[in-house]
């Protein structure tokens, strides 16, 4: 059990790379809008111009 | 709504194959063997063919919605002192900027914005927010203008207008993010704090080695040392602001249970003995965190004055000295100065007509729905547009002091000053904290006589257990979860206190040009031949006039003959030679005092503006004018009544005009105000704010609801409990009001009311949840047999119930419109 005192500690310092993944993501902009970008997946991408 | 594009394609087809729409008879215009129910879908459905955007047509999820378009040139948004206030050139060499735009509600909308780009060659991208319909454009300087993407923008209707929030907006996009940030570093450690503790309880019934439960009380101490000092460090230093202002709110007990908690936690973890709270504290800061997130986002911004009165007044405004005419920015206008304003200008400026005589528009300042006759010497106001022949004007005030600015300063000051609407949970939350404090100090003097090493603990788990979590997101929780719901109606509920001010029936004001009626000047009755409408088109093909314009849209199928020899008398009407007839249209006594005889085969409604014809010399023909009411509008205003609304009308337009809309929708005349200048619409509804009944002895007042479109409305929108702007409004009214209803007219009206009061009934429940978890926690903490494990199940299960609910509750319908 003893090995507690290293995993721990490991899984603490993933926490802290994921909070700061998760800080810059927020800090860029990324929580910004929420609802339009979910609208936008469900359409396709824009065909080329043509004539009708 | 495919079903609409299949039926659109036989030329009988009675729905429009743009928005899908009933097609009215009489304006049903037909090209490339559509239907379409107006000149705003066929020119948008063209633009949207011949831009290769046919898939529109596939969309899903497309909402029904007339096209509604100014026909604008926007060139004052190519203009250098538009550029300076608001485009920003990046270093690829393209241009940016920020557009607001109006009648954008769904996914189609993003869908037909974004591929703008397509249409308009040289625009590079278009990126819509739908939920603040704010479009931001790229595009190259070289090869377009922002004008013509502004214009194929209005055409397909969406009308852009400045965007000028935009510095405010990035004040309060990076305060959203430091409390995102924050809520994200809070929560990573309140989840791992909760592991650990986890693991304690186990450890705490089935034993667990001494150094073991050692190193988790220290790795929990240590997790829980950043959250207090960063992410946590707002309650302290907002409880530190009350107390110095002699006041209690949340903060208050909040600080002192984190306080204490991670006092006591430091402690025993020090001296190896006790309960250790620091799980609740990592917790408790995560949870009201996300309170206090979801709350900012349901407030909104007061309005700003000065960039209203930009976004209404043009950008320019040409300027006569010594006879040179110089296009000058609207900042610089000065009184004493003399304008040159052309047919289609809007006013930059008050002052008096020193030459020239024209018509005015009047619509956007006074809600009037006629145009207004002015000659030399007429007093004329900033933001009315020139609808006829050029004019010179002496600027008599300008800026802020003009009478529009004026108003917008009223706007602002309304919506500044609005005596806040005090929530339940903020008028409870008082309460809450002294009750809590006097318990846990009773609940010390009590335990101190019987065991005092006990009593702090206590009283710890007293302040711990009554944790506000749930009482503090019930509200914005649930207002929150409504304001979404609602927003995919095409409600846009911009203030959560909307929803709470909203729960009785109260006085309802309703604004007529454009709220209730169209907003535009149609044919409604007409006696006459079939010959008598080829002459009248033919004359009117060549003029400016909303009459001219109204006549083309009801009879876009008539072929017309040339006409000859036309000539447009200014606030009398159109002479002309047509196949070889004089004809003659316009005013009664204009065209009475020219032909011998012939008479009106009777005179029309009286709210309506009568048009005699005349060919050669003999009254053949007459039309009325007037502004028809929007569908649907008399079925909602008595569905309103039914629910206990008293519905009123408030409106600039003339007396008779109101009193004839009055009597359609089936209201009292008594019941409707007309020639209400804006000052005047304002202080009707401050009087009715004060005479206001409460709902119950001692209880909040009724609330007073006013319902508009244009800067006429938005003093009145922003002094009412609750003000609503509806489609089209300018941007004066969007600023002002606490709710914006994108589907235009009042339908949604009674969806807003019935929303806001399940709303209000969720709340209170989640309300009673909180305090009955805090009352049986409070009785347990009291006597002394909560254990650790017990206060760490209650504080997160109340808070979970509240969230559970608050996502439950009915409010508005799920679906879309």
């Amino acid at each position: 059990m003893s090995v507690l005192f290293v995993l721990v500690p490991v899984a603490l310092v993933l926490v802290g790379v994921f909070a700061a993944a998760y800080a810059w993501s927020a800090r860029s902009g990324q929580f910004d809008d929420l609802t339009t970008p979910a609208m936008r997946v469900l359409h396709e991408d824009p065909a080329r111009p043509e004539e009708h | 709504m495919t079903a609409t594009v299949d039926a659109s394609r036989g030329v009988a087809a009675t729905s429009c194959a743009h928005c899908g729409l009933d097609v009215l008879p009489a304006e049903r215009r037909i090209s490339d063997g559509r239907t379409y129910c107006c000149a705003g879908c066929e020119t948008a459905a063209t633009i949207i063919r011949q831009s290769g955007l046919g898939d529109f047509y596939a969309l899903p999820d497309r909402r029904s919605e007339r096209v509604v378009t100014t026909g604008r040139e926007y060139t004052e948004f190519d203009h250098d002192s538009f550029a300076a206030a608001h485009v920003t050139r990046t270093s690829a060499g393209l241009d940016e900027a920020a557009l607001y735009l109006e009648g954008v509600h769904c996914a189609s909308c993003v869908w037909l914005v974004e591929r703008v780009p397509l249409a308009v060659p040289g625009a590079v991208r278009a990126e819509l927010d739908v939920t603040r319909a704010i479009v931001h454009l790229a595009w190259d300087p070289q090869r377009t203008t922002l004008s013509a993407i502004a214009r194929c923008l209005d055409r397909l209707g969406y009308p852009p207008h400045a965007y000028r929030g935009r510095r405010a907006d990035e004040v309060r996009r990076a305060e959203e993010r430091v409390m995102l940030t924050r809520i994200g570093i809070a929560g990573a450690i309140a989840a791992n704090v909760m592991t650990i503790a986890l693991a304690l309880y186990s450890g705490f019934f089935s034993g667990m080695d001494g150094e073991f439960v050692r190193y988790f009380r220290w790795l929990s101490l240590a997790l829980v040392t950043p959250a207090l000092i960063w992410p946590g460090r707002g309650f302290f230093t907002g409880a530190v602001a009350a107390l110095r202002a002699g006041r209690l709110n949340m903060d208050v007990p909040i600080a002192i249970a984190l306080a204490a908690g991670y006092a006591q936690g430091a402690v025993n973890t020090w001296r190896d003995s006790g309960p250790i709270y620091l799980d609740a504290v990592g917790a408790l800061i995560f949870l009201l965190l996300v309170g206090r997130y979801l709350q900012h986002r349901a407030q909104r911004g007061a309005a700003d004055a000065a960039a209203l009165l930009g976004a209404l007044a043009p950008a320019t405004a040409r300027v006569i000295e010594n006879g040179v005419v110089r296009e000058l920015p609207s900042e610089a206008v000065l009184p004493g100065m003399l304008l040159d304003v052309r047919a289609g200008d809007t006013l930059a400026a008050d002052g008096v007509v020193e030459r020239g005589s024209t018509s005015l528009d009047l619509a956007l300042l006074t809600g009037e729905s006629r145009p207004v006759a002015v000659a030399v010497g007429t007093k004329v106001f900033a933001g009315t547009t020139n609808l006829s022949s050029p004019i010179e004007v002496r600027v008599e005030e300008s800026g802020m002091t003009s009478r529009l600015g004026r108003l917008l300063r009223d706007v602002e000051l309304g919506s500044r000053e609005r005596a806040p609407v005090v929530l339940l949970a903020d008028r409870m939350s008082s309460y809450f904290v002294a009750a809590v404090l006097v318990l846990a100090i009773v609940t010390v003097g009590l335990w101190w006589s019987v065991d005092p090493s006990a009593a702090l603990d206590h009283a710890i788990a007293l302040l711990v257990v009554t944790c506000p979590c749930a009482l503090a997101m019930a509200t914005p929780l649930s207002v929150t979860v409504a304001i979404g719901r609602a927003a995919r109606r095409g409600i846009l509920i911009k203030s959560g206190h909307a929803l709470e001010a909203l729960t009785a029936s109260g006085t309802l004001y309703l604004d007529k040009t454009g709220t209730i009626t169209e907003g535009r000047l149609a044919l409604e009755e007409w006696r006459g031949s079939e010959e008598a409408r080829t002459f009248v088109l033919a004359l009117e093909r060549h003029s400016r006039h909303p009459i001219a314009a109204a006549f083309a849209a009801s009879w876009s199928d008539v072929a017309a003959p040339d006409a000859t020899e036309v000539r447009e008398v200014l606030g009398a009407g159109i002479e002309g030679v047509v196949a070889g007839h004089e004809v003659l249209v316009g005013r009664p006594t204009w065209v009475r005092e020219r032909v011998q005889g012939g008479g009106p085969v009777r005179a029309p409604r009286r709210e309506l503006t009568p048009v005699l014809v005349a060919v050669d010399g003999h009254i053949v023909a007459q039309a009325g004018f007037g502004d028809p009411l929007r569908p649907g509008a008399r079925a909602a205003v008595e569905s309103l009544i039914r629910s206990g609304w008293e519905v009123r009308l408030l409106s600039g337009d003339t007396t008779e005009v109101v009193e004839g809309i009055a009597l359609e929708l089936g209201l009292d005349h008594s019941r409707a105000e007309g020639g209400a200048t804006p000052e005047r619409k304002r202080e009707v509804i401050r009087a009715a704010r004060a005479y206001a009944l409460p709902l119950h002895r001692g209880g909040a007042l009724r609330p007073v609801v006013m319902v508009g479109d244009g800067v006429n409305d938005a003093a009145a929108i922003s002094a009412a409990t609750v003000g609503v702007a509806v489609r089209g409004g300018a941007e004066a009214s969007l600023a002002a009001a606490d709710v914006y209803l994108a589907r235009g007219g009042i339908g949604a009206l009674g969806e807003l009311f019935d929303g806001a009061r399940r709303t209000t009934a969720i709340i209170r429940r989640n309300m009673l949840i909180a305090l009955g978890y805090n009352a049986i926690g409070v009785a347990l903490a009291m006597m002394g047999i909560i254990d650790p494990l017990f206060a760490a199940i209650l504080m997160p299960a109340s808070s979970l119930t509240v969230v559970l609910f608050a996502w439950q509750g009915r409010t508005f319908p799920r679906s879309a419109a």
